[in-house]
């Protein structure tokens, strides 16, 4: 079922909509991320991105379109002229190639660290317990955080929590990473170190990420490609180098001279 | 006075039989308490009108009507359409009805305070909706509904005095006996109040234990449990060292 060579792309809008009500958030997006690569959307509050994260994660139902996933039929599908919802089942399947880092990271409290991580690759991917537990000291160690393992996870700091977050999402082997302002909620001393984590899984492994990020430094080392979203619409896509420092559009102008102060 | 301790001494061992019969009746009833209200709490939840419909409708039903009213009919008119139950099986099942209607509004609104994100985390780390519900969103729903479930067990208990009016030979009963027998309206129902006192009290001790399991689980202990209170060797788990003597961080109270 999965397609993995290099042409079909990991993920795929084809005219997606999304409306709260009669407020129309995304209407026809259109855009694709081969597999591999690094996106970050940017764009000022309202204009969409986090919304495109939680279509990706089923987290929101679509409004009209497709989400494709390495070509196969995420959440919705047509069955001849007739758009429907692809059963939860099928779902599933394609679901375990898609993880998701919050901004709040919304560990389980009912469990410590190593729970937190094993729990998902025990009981919905069918890991043995001790394989379980192996990949997740060898994650917990990437992120810096052994000592930790059997804390409860309310005695960790922001910091520290996000970067169990982030253990805890890769830990089902994701092929893509949903990253949600993941450092927006953490203290500014703290952001660095979290940052530093996702710099190394963005160098180590080839795992396709799609990230919104206010991080402007950070956006600008780790993506291959920035997309600026208004109003639900991709105003101007460009590399990070392009994107920032020579941007085409009014909109991008305005934004990122807001944001980054200059 | 002295003939009146007489009597007592005389019906203790029938105190134990019908002590029995009271906790028989409520433990029975608060377990089916819970069972439905579990499942009328989760009905009253969800998305599908022929799940949730129902579901208020049994609620509001059970909670509207008098627990006497709804013994009486169990007992008395099942019977009619050829429906009869032993009186302890009817007392268990109206005691459950009744009071797992009352906690089904608990389970709701202990679910509804579980953070979203809770869920939203589960999703992202492709669980069933079961396997939320069962590791993510009870556990930590159950830690916020035990104070609330322990008000209604001990409302529970006292609700069960009145199966004595379905022939049940419970403390109540007990408490008519010793008065028919002393003739002391003062010293018999007295004593029937200590015994459901001890009871009560009993039961609360018990949900204490509950609750405070239940937060130490969440990390929101703030005290240690009897055994390490009474234990030797201090608590080595690092889960527990930390909380124990550091102010948890709210919702410790």
């Amino acid at each position: 079922m999965t397609n993995t060579s290099g042409d079909v792309p990991a993920i795929e809008f084809r005219d997606v909509d999304k409306r709260f009500g009669d407020n129309v958030v995304l209407d026809g997006l259109n855009f694709s991320v081969p597999q591999g690569q690094r996106v970050t959307l940017i764009g000022p509050s309202g204009s969409g991105k986090t919304t495109i994260l939680r279509l990706l994660m089923t987290l929101e139902e679509l409004s009209g379109g497709l989400i494709l996933i390495d070509g196969d039929p995420y959440t919705h599908e047509y069955k001849g002229e007739k758009w429907v919802a692809v059963p939860e089942k099928r779902r599933r399947v394609v679901r375990n190639r898609v993880g998701m880092v919050f901004q709040q990271f919304n560990l389980f409290p009912n469990m410590t660290v190593l729970e937190n991580i094993i729990e998902s690759p025990v009981h919905v991917l069918g890991k043995s317990k001790a394989d379980a537990i192996a990949d997740a000291e060898r994650l917990l160690e990437k992120v810096g955080m052994s000592e930790k393992r059997d804390f409860n996870t309310n005695q960790l700091s922001g910091g520290q929590q996000q970067r169990v977050a982030i253990a805890r999402a890769l830990a089902m082997d994701p092929e893509i990473l949903l990253l949600d302002e993941v450092t927006s909620a953490l203290d500014p001393e703290i952001v660095a170190d979290v940052l530093d984590v996702l710099r190394e899984i963005a160098e180590t492994t080839d795992i396709t990420m799609l990230l919104v990020t206010h991080e402007m430094q950070f956006a600008r080392e780790v993506s291959d490609r920035v997309l600026m979203f208004d109003k639900g619409q991709i105003v101007e896509e460009a590399d990070p180098e392009t994107m920032f420092t020579n941007p085409t559009h009014d909109r991008t102008k305005e934004f990122l001279k807001a944001v980054l102060g200059g | 006075m002295s003939d009146d301790i007489q009597d007592l001494v005389e019906r203790l061992p029938l105190l134990g039989d019908a002590v029995l019969v009271t906790l028989l009746m409520t433990v029975g009833g608060a377990l089916l308490a819970v069972v439905i209200a579990v499942l009328l709490g989760f009905g009253s939840r969800t998305q599908t009108l022929w799940v949730r419909g129902p579901s208020r409708v049994v609620v509001e039903f059970f909670r509207g009507t008098s627990l006497v009213v709804q013994l009486f009919w169990l007992f008395y008119v099942l019977p009619v359409f050829g429906f009869k139950m032993e009186a302890l099986a009817v007392a268990i099942v109206a005691l459950g009805l009744n009071y797992g209607a009352y906690a089904s509004e608990v389970v709701r609104g202990s679910i509804a305070s579980v953070p979203q994100g809770q869920w939203e985390a589960a999703t992202a780390l492709n669980m069933t909706w079961f396997h939320k519900v069962r590791r993510v969103i009870f556990p930590q729903a159950w830690a916020l509904m035990i104070p609330m479930l322990a008000n209604l067990l001990i409302q529970l208990l006292k609700g069960s005095a009145l199966a004595y009016y379905i022939t049940l030979q419970d403390v109540n009963f007990w408490t008519v006996e010793l008065r028919r027998a002393t003739a002391d309206t003062f010293f018999s129902y007295t004593a029937g109040l200590i015994v459901y006192f001890i009871i009560a009290y009993l039961l609360t001790w018990g949900m204490n234990i509950l609750e405070e399991r239940a937060k130490r689980r969440l990390g929101r202990g703030t005290r240690p449990t009897l055994r390490e209170t009474f234990g030797l060797k201090p608590a080595s788990n690092p889960r527990l060292a930390n909380t124990a003597g550091a102010p948890a961080g709210g919702g410790g109270a």
